[in-house]
């Protein structure tokens, strides 16, 4: 059995399945982060674990322990809020102390701790300061501190950064990982950050309306997105819809608008449990990440193509180049040489290792990257 | 853009001089050393403070006033803190009907609840008692206590005390050491406005006060209505004072004008 | 109004259950029963009871106080006049304190925050001081008097006159007209006045086209505040008016402790609850209802 096993869950308000049975399974000193669009039930997942919210059926279980009734003030949890929810009248000393005199820990051991704590975020100078005097990416701090300073079982982080300036929040992400390996606390983000979950998580568990669609290391995860909401909401990608012409042994063709590629047959196997084989005439979405696709001289290459548009993002060029599937993004390091001029003819070329199927057609949704937010 | 021309700034001259007059010219008769009311041409003199000091029925109606006004406005605070945790905290039945209840004594002349209660004050033998008085000034003061606290409760993140719960809090820990600090503003603004509306109050209280519990404004009123000396002037005076340090108060702990203007 | 967040359920999270709502409001309830909604019902069927001139007891059903307030000239003309200094005092107010709560706002602190505070702190100083104020600086020995002999126009008679019940009403209720004028100025975007100055609009149009619209709901409300209490004031009628110059909250006093004709009081201060609430909740209803579609 697992440190913390969450079991079926669900939650409804009304009508509303905020979270569906959602069944995770966190191991201790495990760093899990809980990603997904707004709205998707990651606070209330988050809230269910912390004791904030009622569980409408199944079942939380706390190092065999379970916890699905227990009061919010039995369970030991420590939680970073997205607000930080730091005590405004306290210093930051006592807000940090608070959770230990709880625990009725003697005056002295209580002292220690704190500073300890403090020493940890790098805020022992700012003992004596009100909430209010620090920065964000101090106070924050200061609510981590006040987090792990009760030694809790399992930490609950819920879009710890996202009150940051990109520039802090880049910082804390390594920050915050690094902290949580010293003290190797349990840990369970919400986050609806990519980058943030990629970055510092040990898994990664994507969550859609309500229901975990894929749970998986963050590579994987970005290697082999298991939806095809997945894909377009880690990372940039083209998707191409397609039909299957051809199926023999290890390959298959399919044609894109009339234009044949070759696939791996095998692709198709580990989407969405819709396992086996593709089959002739099947129709599928083809998904290939920007940075997989390689530029080469004209008449090179599996396409033809032209470059439309260029975006300069500091490590990177980002092309989008017309041919004969549309336009595709194609993501090239800046390593120096000079950059592709707009209208220059160039070849468009990927390994089929590359390209990931999505069986069925392509949704109509919105990128989901841009609900995000 | 924020200028004002010269008609403006001569209007709002005037406006500040028909505000003050009144105030200003009862300080400046409180001083005189004439038997009339008049103003102080001839030097200033105290004796009609000392007069007032000397005045068994103004003397004995401050202490009505003041214990009345502490009383009422502390009892009312107590009331309105849980009563006002409900209605912002909780979806229950009547909650809509008690918010309006609650608030109810601010649109209902002071004039009929006054002689709502001398009515029942007369049925349940309860004329001349002072108990019964700080009841009546309670309900008054509640309101405003009320909407101070509503304010500071609903503008208040929850998950500050969900962090305290989580660090093992009992409900009672949490609502004295992290609930009741975060809306003291609240608390003490409103106590001050109930102290305030309470020392002040003359139409209910002329209907239900009897001689042994007549208040400072109900005394001055019947003073003024029999006879006019300067002793009403320095009355006057000392009430403008009093006020004038608890506006000071009110400013330093609230902001008076989020008191009077309410919640930006 | 706040957000109500809390689940109704009884459970792990904290404060839920479902009967501390009735416990902690449970003691306010009870004070607001027994002395809000209890006496104003005795007082509505003490209305409807019969009077004894000769044994002041009462007794028996009847509706002749009503009909008695309703036809009597007596009682007409007090209603007419209230309703007439009350209106007076309304239109006043709103000629004074619109003018004056835009000025304060186009003002610079701290000069703003001072004369808000001149405006509206007289509001906490006790009515009866106030009264007394105005006795005295329209007095036949007040200042004004005295300044109109210095010019040779003789002393004039002010006190125990509507006029000067009606500005001292007007100095009572101002602040009640700043406020909520006030409220709406700052709720008001600066820039949209600025936007109606760039497009080439007067000074004049700017205020009467873009920025009287969006604060008339406050001049409203302030109104209706002004009016309900104007109408039901009684300090400044009773110390102001004297003898002869009553109004309704003055009757109802005489009524009650001079008369000792309690039904007959009841009975006006009925009808008086009564008009006050449906200023209010026409208020309500009209005002807010508008101003809320308005803003989406
Ligand atoms: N107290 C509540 N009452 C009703 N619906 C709620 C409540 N809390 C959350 N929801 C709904 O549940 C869904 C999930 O919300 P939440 O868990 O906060 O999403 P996330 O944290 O992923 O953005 C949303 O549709 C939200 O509107
Ligand atoms: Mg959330």
């Amino acid at each position: 059995m697992s440190f913390l096993e969450l079991r079926d869950i669900t939650k409804t308000y009304g009508t509303l399945n905020a979270v569906s049975d959602v069944t995770l399974s966190v191991e201790k000193g495990e760093f899990v982060s809980l990603l997904g669009p707004s709205g998707c039930g990651k606070t209330t997942t988050l809230q269910m674990i912390a004791g904030f919210v009622d569980v409408t059926s199944g079942s939380i279980h706390l190092d065999g322990r379970d916890i699905t009734r227990a009061k919010a003030n039995t369970r030991g949890l420590g939680i970073v809020f997205q607000t930080y929810a730091l005590f405004p009248h306290m210093t930051v000393f006592d807000n940090v102390s608070f959770g230990l005199e709880m625990q009725r820990v003697p005056k002295s051991e209580r002292r220690a701790r704190v500073e300890e704590a403090l020493e940890l975020v790098h805020l022992a100078p700012y003992a004596g300061r009100y909430p209010r005097e620090l920065s964000g990416g101090q106070r924050q701090r200061v609510a981590l501190a006040r987090a792990i300073v009760i030694r809790p079982p399992v930490l609950l982080l819920d879009e710890p950064l996202s009150n940051l300036d990109a520039k802090l929040r880049e910082a804390m992400q390594f920050e915050l990982r690094d902290i949580q390996r010293k003290v190797g606390t349990t840990t369970v983000m919400v986050t609806h950050d990519q980058a943030e979950a990629f970055s510092i998580s040990d898994r990664v568990v994507v969550m859609e309306a309500g229901r975990i669609t894929q749970i998986d290391q963050p590579y994987r995860i970005y290697e082999h997105p298991q939806t095809e909401f997945i894909s377009r909401f880690v990372g940039k990608t083209n998707l191409l819809p397609g039909t299957v012409k051809a199926v023999s042994g290890a390959y298959a063709s399919v044609s894109l608008a009339g234009v044949p590629v070759e696939i791996d047959s095998q692709s198709g196997a580990d989407m969405g449990g819709k396992g086996g084989a593709l089959a002739s005439g099947e129709t599928v979405t083809l998904c290939i990440r920007p940075e997989k696709l390689r530029l080469t001289g004209a008449g090179q290459g599996r396409l033809p193509g032209r470059v439309s548009e260029r975006y300069f993002l500091g490590s990177q060029w980002l092309y989008h180049v017309d041919g004969p599937l549309g336009t595709l993004m194609a993501v090239t390091p800046n390593d120096g040489s000079a950059p592709l001029d707009l209208d220059a003819p160039v070849g468009v070329d990927w390994s089929p290792s590359v390209v990931r199927v999505h069986r069925g057609a392509m949704a109509e949704a919105p990128d989901p990257a841009l609900e995000a937010h | 853009m924020t200028r004002n021309g010269p008609v403006a700034l001569v209007f709002h001259t005037l406006v500040v001089l028909f505000m003050l007059a009144p105030l200003a010219i009862v300080c400046l008769v409180a001083f005189t050393p004439e038997n009339t009311l008049s103003l102080p041409t001839r030097g200033f003199s105290l004796r009609w403070f000392e007069a007032v000091f000397h005045h068994p029925d103004f003397v004995q109606s401050f202490w009505n006033s003041l214990w009345l006004a502490l009383l009422s406005a502390t009892l009312a605070v107590a009331l309105a803190v849980p009563a006002s945790l409900a209605i912002t905290r909780w979806e229950f039945p009547g909650r809509n009907f008690l918010n309006a209840l609650f608030l109810s004594p601010l649109i209902i002349p002071h004039l009929v609840l006054g002689v709502a209660m001398l009515r029942l004050f007369a049925l349940v033998g309860a004329t001349g008692s002072f108990g019964w008085l700080v009841a009546a000034h309670m309900v008054i003061v509640t309101p405003y206590v009320m909407r101070l606290l509503i304010a500071a409760i609903a503008g208040f993140d929850r998950s500050v005390e969900q962090a305290a719960y989580s660090m093992g809090a009992s409900e009672a820990t949490v609502f004295r050491r992290i609930t009741l600090p975060m809306i003291l503003p609240g608390v003490t603004g409103g106590w001050l406005i109930a102290f305030i509306n309470s020392f002040d109050e003359l139409t209910m209280s002329i209907f239900i006060t009897s001689p042994s519990t007549v208040t400072l404004p109900v005394r001055m009123y019947m003073y003024a209505t029999e006879s006019i000396d300067p002793m009403m002037a320095a009355v006057s005076a000392l009430i403008i004072g009093i006020t004038v340090v608890a506006v000071l108060l009110l400013d330093r702990v609230y902001g008076l004008d989020r008191i009077l203007v309410g919640q930006r | 109004m706040a957000a109500v967040t809390s689940s109704p359920s009884s459970s792990a999270a904290p404060g839920n259950g479902r009967w501390t709502p009735l416990f902690l409001a449970g003691p306010a309830a009870l004070l607001f029963a027994a002395l809000v909604l209890t006496p104003l019902v005795l007082t509505a069927l003490l209305s409807f009871n019969e009077f004894e001139h000769a044994t002041g007891r009462t007794h028996g059903f009847t509706v002749g106080h009503y009909l008695a307030v309703l036809t009597d000239e007596y009682y007409l003309e007090i209603f007419l006049r209230t309703f007439r200094v009350a209106a007076l005092a309304t239109a006043i107010c709103v000629v004074i304190g619109v003018p004056e709560a835009y000025i304060l706002s186009r003002m610079r602190n701290p000069w703003r925050s001072v004369f808000l505070l001149v405006v509206l702190a007289p509001l906490l100083v006790s009515v009866v001081v106030r009264a007394f104020g105005w006795s005295m600086l329209l007095g036949p020995e007040g200042p004004i008097n005295a300044g109109l002999v210095a010019l040779g126009f003789g002393r004039a008679r002010m006190l125990y006159s509507e006029g000067t019940v009606i500005v001292a009403l007007v100095h009572v209720m101002l602040p009640f007209m700043v406020i909520p004028v006030w409220t709406s100025l700052q709720k008001l975007d600066p820039s949209i006045e600025q936007a109606a100055l760039s497009f080439g609009a007067s000074r004049g149009t700017a205020i009467v086209r873009v920025v009287a619209p969006q604060i008339l709901p406050g001049i409203l409300s302030g109104s209706l505040i002004v009016f309900g209490l104007s109408a039901s004031a009684f300090a400044i009628p009773g110390l102001l008016g004297g003898r002869r110059l009553k109004m309704v909250a003055t009757i109802v006093y005489d009524q009650y402790l001079s008369d000792l004709n309690w039904p007959m009081g009841a009975a006006v201060a009925v009808l008086l609850l009564v008009a006050n609430l449906i200023i209010m909740l026409t208020y309500h209803r009209v005002v807010e209802g508008h101003y809320r579609r308005r803003l989406g």
